[in-house]
């Protein structure tokens, strides 16, 4: 057996004193993509904020080692540097921030921690056109503010647009289909599909079957309630589609994917 | 309240200052008196004045200040020979040489009857600077004046003067710099008036000494169709405080004032402006920003009146206040008398620490805690730092700001 990317074990994790997740255990390989889907509420953004660090979100019980290290005990810009890489599913608008200063500052932080150069201007222009590219973007959207003004769509690839740049090792894509018309959809997931590779991990958190048309998955399971109920390979979305969450929900919680 | 004045011996002191003025034209020895009257009736201001709520002068008061003989204000290098078009004039030599010129000028935009730090200035001023702009003139290369408090072994006070005159259709900028070395008071007062379509960009760059205390008063006019843009950036002194009033009286006016306060340790900056709106069809803007850490505490005070007549008023004014610590302290009061009926009139103050969220977003790049915080601190004041045309008072600001903040910060902005 390969050595895991990313193992959950038995996690727990609350928000202002509820508890949200109540004991997810998931593993992810190298270069597999899982997709995780389920109803309004039943943690999925949790997850992937608790995984990115988010403070606030309290850990109560169980484990994340990624490459065999505690995942928890790092800071979020360790993780980040580290090759963990969260695509929000509301990008935050930093006005007085260009673009192009902000990805250069941050992976100049993550080649340092690798121990690579540092890229100068000229180096991440260059970069930055070719990345820009491959996700669509316009080039004029890198030189402004960070999200200021952008439409929704405009943000969402955004957030791949810095994916590409950034080249993480595991990326957890947050609802990145939400609000997105399906020209967009399909830009958006051809530009994370340019990015699969045997080196890079996903996974993508979704409330809807749709995305998973253009972004397939390996694997995919389903949360309620703060729990893995079902795992499967990508016709279980199909499955999903058919018959909506209600049938997983009415299951006892405990049965199915984990591992015995 | 003629007790605290005589206490703090401004009035004997006024006595012998006089004395030795005694070939001074006669208006301006009635002007000086009236100013030395004026002060003994108002007293210095305390927390009962309206205006002084948020800012007590105690440690100014209690200080038996000498004259000081530096900080009068003088031409900086680059202005020492000034562009064509543009005089500029040491007071001194225009009060020794050719007083009259000033007779119609001097103290007719910045009164004195409710303003004791006015009042002292004018009865005691003995030197600044007189910069007139012809009318039509187009000065590309802005005229600095280096007000420097430095030498002086027991504790000083200087009562610069400046006037500026924007001819008619002139277009110029002028920054006003004050540094020092000490404790030191510095007590200027500055009066510009700008002429019919004149353009004129005025800065001030307050980078006293942490021990100085720094009180100026602004007083602008501005005739029709004129444009007078303000940036009032303080980020030295103990204690500073800056009055700027604007009165817009001619038809078709434009005013805009920026500012922008950099308080940490236990920097108190205070900053009041008045845009007075007296014709009708007048526009104003008004956005300053401020930056507390340690134990620091700003003030803003923004009054906007719009007279009975002044109608089609456009004026906003915007402050936002950045708290960088929990002992960090803002005072932001907005006060609107609107006495026209068809004006358009928007004000909004905010007071907050960063943006968690945005924080976090720069975190889960890769940037570390502490270079994030930078960054939002610095993006924070952007939107004024980025108005600022004049190279030097921008490397200042971006100096201060990387200093304050530490590393880098002139690639950050768009």
């Amino acid at each position: 057996m390969k050595n895991a990317l990313l193992e959950i074990r038995d996690l727990h994790a609350s928000v202002a004193g509820k508890e949200i997740l109540r004991g997810v255990d998931l593993t992810v390989n190298p270069g597999e993509v899982h997709a995780i889907m389920g109803p309004n509420g039943s943690g999925k953004s949790t997850l992937a904020h608790v995984l990115a660090g988010r403070p606030g979100y309290e850990v109560t019980k169980g484990a994340v080692l990624y490459r065999g290290r505690d995942l928890l005990a790092m800071k979020p810009e360790e993780r980040a540097r580290e090759g963990v890489f969260l695509a929000f599913q509301y990008p935050v608008e930093i006005p007085g921030v260009s673009n192009v200063y902000f990805l250069k500052n941050a992976l100049n932080a993550i080649r340092k921690h690798r121990g690579l150069p540092e890229l100068d201007a000229i180096d991440l222009l260059q970069l930055t056109k070719e990345k820009a590219r491959l996700v669509q973007i316009d080039e004029e959207l890198v030189k402004r503010p960070v999200n200021e003004g952008f439409s929704g769509g405009e943000k969402k690839r955004n957030e791949i647009f810095q994916m590409a740049v950034l080249e993480p090792v595991l990326a957890i894509l947050d609802e990145t289909d939400s609000g997105l018309d399906i020209d967009a959809l399909r830009i958006v997931a051809s530009g994370v599909n340019a990015l699969r590779s045997p080196e890079r991990s996903m996974i993508v958190v979704t409330h809807y079957q749709r995305l998973l048309n253009y972004i397939v998955p390996d694997f995919l399971h389903v949360l309620v309630e703060g729990q893995i109920v079902r795992s499967g390979g990508k016709e279980l979305a199909l499955e999903l589609e058919e018959k909506g969450y209600a049938w997983l929900e009415k299951e006892p919680a405990a049965v199915p994917a984990l591992p015995v | 309240m003629e007790a605290v004045a005589e206490e703090t011996g401004y009035v004997p002191n006024f006595s012998e200052f006089e004395a030795n003025r005694a070939g001074e034209p006669a208006w301006l020895a009635d002007l000086r008196h009236a100013a030395i009257t004026r002060f003994t009736q108002l007293g210095f201001p305390t927390a009962k004045a309206e205006d002084w709520r948020s800012t007590g002068v105690g440690p100014i008061i209690a200080t038996p200040w000498a004259l000081a003989r530096t900080g009068q204000g003088q031409p900086a290098l680059e202005a020492a020979r000034p562009p064509a078009g543009v005089r500029v004039a040491r007071l001194r030599d225009v009060l020794a040489k050719e007083p009259e010129i000033l007779r119609d000028r001097l103290g007719k935009i910045a009164g004195f009857a409710s303003n004791a730090f006015a009042a002292l200035n004018t009865a005691f001023f003995e030197d600044g600077l007189l910069v007139e702009i012809a009318s039509g003139a187009m000065v590309e290369t802005p005229l600095e004046i280096l007000f420097e408090s430095v030498g002086s072994t027991e504790p000083a006070v200087s009562h610069p003067r400046c006037l500026i005159v924007a001819g008619a259709r002139s277009q110029a900028a002028v920054v006003e710099r004050y540094t020092g070395d000490g404790s030191y008071f510095q007590n200027a007062v500055t009066e510009i008036l700008l002429e019919e379509g004149a353009v004129l960009s005025h800065y001030k760059l307050q980078q006293e000494d942490t021990a100085a205390f720094h009180v100026q008063t602004i007083a602008v006019r501005q005739d029709r169709a004129s444009h007078f843009a303000s940036h009032n950036i303080a980020l030295g002194a103990a204690l500073a405080r800056t009055d700027i009033r604007v009165e817009l009286d001619g038809e078709g006016g434009e005013c805009e004032l920026y500012g922008l306060y950099l308080g940490a340790g236990k920097q108190h900056l205070d900053n009041h402006t008045t845009i007075d709106h007296a014709m009708p069809h007048c526009v104003s803007r008004e956005l300053y920003k401020g930056i507390l850490d340690g134990k620091a505490r700003g003030v803003f005070h923004g009054k906007i009146i719009v007279r009975p007549g002044a109608q089609k008023t456009d004026a906003m004014q915007t402050n936002k206040n950045l708290l960088l610590s929990k002992e960090a302290l803002v005072n932001s009061t907005p006060a609107l008398e609107i006495l026209a009926d068809d004006v358009k009139c928007k004000h909004g103050s905010t007071i907050g620490q960063l943006d968690a969220n945005a924080l976090f977003y720069l975190r889960s790049r890769g940037i570390g805690e502490e270079e994030a915080r930078r960054l939002l601190t610095y993006a924070f004041a952007a939107d004024v730092a980025e108005r600022i045309r004049v190279p030097s008072v921008r490397a200042a600001v971006e100096g201060v700001l990387g200093l304050r903040l530490g590393g880098s910060v002139k690639e950050v902005l768009p």
